[in-house]
């Protein structure tokens, strides 16, 4: 049976998938990573892949910073420069996608780089949640700091809404780089842009979650706009994705203030080493020609998906159902 | 699917990113609607258990 053309097996499993990204996105903060990996496992076209992953990124930045208008915690003057450089990198890294399929390398190159950076992002958190030497941070040199100081006064300085002043330059700089990425893979690059206004530009996390999902919904239109033209964007995909991560997004969000992350990491990484292997297992199979790793690497990504999003789900009903009712408290 | 396949590029472009843009407000109006209708009874429900 079929709805548009689009079998409705296909649909739901898109909107349980998207209902999951959502948990992890709203616990975590960031899990539209996880969509383009399901889609290269799945076989979609590379430039499907990166397009529909826009969108799907498009759409949950509006819902996000809908969310997010009413408590203030915007940059804007900040999220224009932002836009502006992501767009730049964006169509860096969408001419990039364009070229490398021309040549025929497209999908093994995205797939390849998804698989480096999700195994190092994964790796990291993992080895933070459990403590070793390698999770603690490190203090900025002080050999770092005369150049670290000329790079910020570099011209034109802007003044950022909690009383910082920073290079422009250098954060238009920052903006393009997380563009390429996002136009080259797809994904928000919030993973990146979040470090750097909180590490960087000493941004408080509010804040800065505000500006980086206010800069991505307009960074997403135009990727999803400028990919879209080139058949870029299926809808059979974003718009059932979008239906269960909208959802998902909620209760994840809600969760946070029942369960702690810091319990989570430890599957959060996992979830990145999962994705990573489910990528590399897609891509050993295409190359050697060996069909069932495509199933593999697809239950290997649905079941990490499905284990990290239920344990949030479950540690949030166990610390719910620990605390007394408001009806119970208002009967005593 | 949509109906928009034989658009031109910017037009498709355009359409694409306004069929996004209101699928994530539809959802953001009602599934706020639902949660603050059924979240208090949910949340309650599970808390008795």
């Amino acid at each position: 049976m079929e709805v548009l053309g689009v079998a409705i097996a296909t649909i739901l499993l898109f909107v349980l998938y998207g209902g999951m990204v959502g948990v992890v996105f709203g616990f975590f903060g960031m899990g539209s990573f996880l969509v383009t990996p399901a889609l290269i496992v799945m076989g979609y076209d590379s430039r499907v892949v990166v397009g529909s992953g826009l969108a799907f990124v498009f759409g949950t930045a509006v819902i996000g910073t809908l969310r997010h208008r009413d408590f203030g915690q915007v940059d804007y003057r900040l999220g224009v420069v932002l836009i502006a450089g992501t767009v730049f990198g964006i169509e860096i890294g969408k001419r990039a996608v364009l070229l490398l399929e021309a040549v025929g390398v497209a999908s093994l190159v995205v797939a390849s780089t998804y698989v480096v950076l999700l195994s190092a992002i994964g790796a990291f958190v993992v080895l933070e949640a459990r403590g070793t030497p390698m999770g603690r941070r490190v203090p900025v040199p002080s050999w770092l700091n005369r150049p670290r100081e000329r790079l910020w006064s570099l011209w034109p300085r802007m003044d950022l809404r909690e009383g910082e002043t920073v290079s422009a330059l250098v954060v238009f700089g920052v903006a393009v780089i997380a563009g390429v990425l996002s136009g080259f893979l797809g994904v928000g690059g919030g993973f990146l842009r979040m470090p750097a206004l909180t590490y960087l530009f000493g941004m408080s996390l509010p804040v800065a979650v505000g500006t980086n999902i206010f800069a991505v919904m307009f960074s997403g239109a135009f990727g999803s706009f400028t990919w879209a033209q080139v058949g870029g964007v299926d809808l059979s995909v974003v718009v059932p994705l979008l239906v269960g991560s909208a959802m998902g997004a909620r209760i994840g969000s809600a969760l946070t203030r029942l369960v702690d992350d810091d319990e989570m990491k430890l599957h959060f990484g996992s979830l990145l080493i999962a994705a990573a292997v489910a990528v590399a297992a897609r891509q050993t199979g295409e190359l050697l020609g060996i069909g069932p790793l495509r199933t593999v690497s697809l239950a290997v990504l649905v079941a990490a998906a499905t284990v990290v999003s239920g344990l949030v789900v479950y540690s949030g009903v166990t610390a719910l159902r620990a605390r007394p009712s408001d009806r119970a408290a208002r009967a005593d | 699917m949509f109906g928009i396949a034989t658009l031109s590029p910017p037009f498709h472009g355009a359409a694409v990113v306004g069929i996004v843009l209101a699928e994530a407000l539809v959802l953001y109006v009602g599934y706020g609607g639902l949660t603050r209708i059924a979240g208090p009874e949910l949340e309650d429900a599970i808390r008795d258990r």
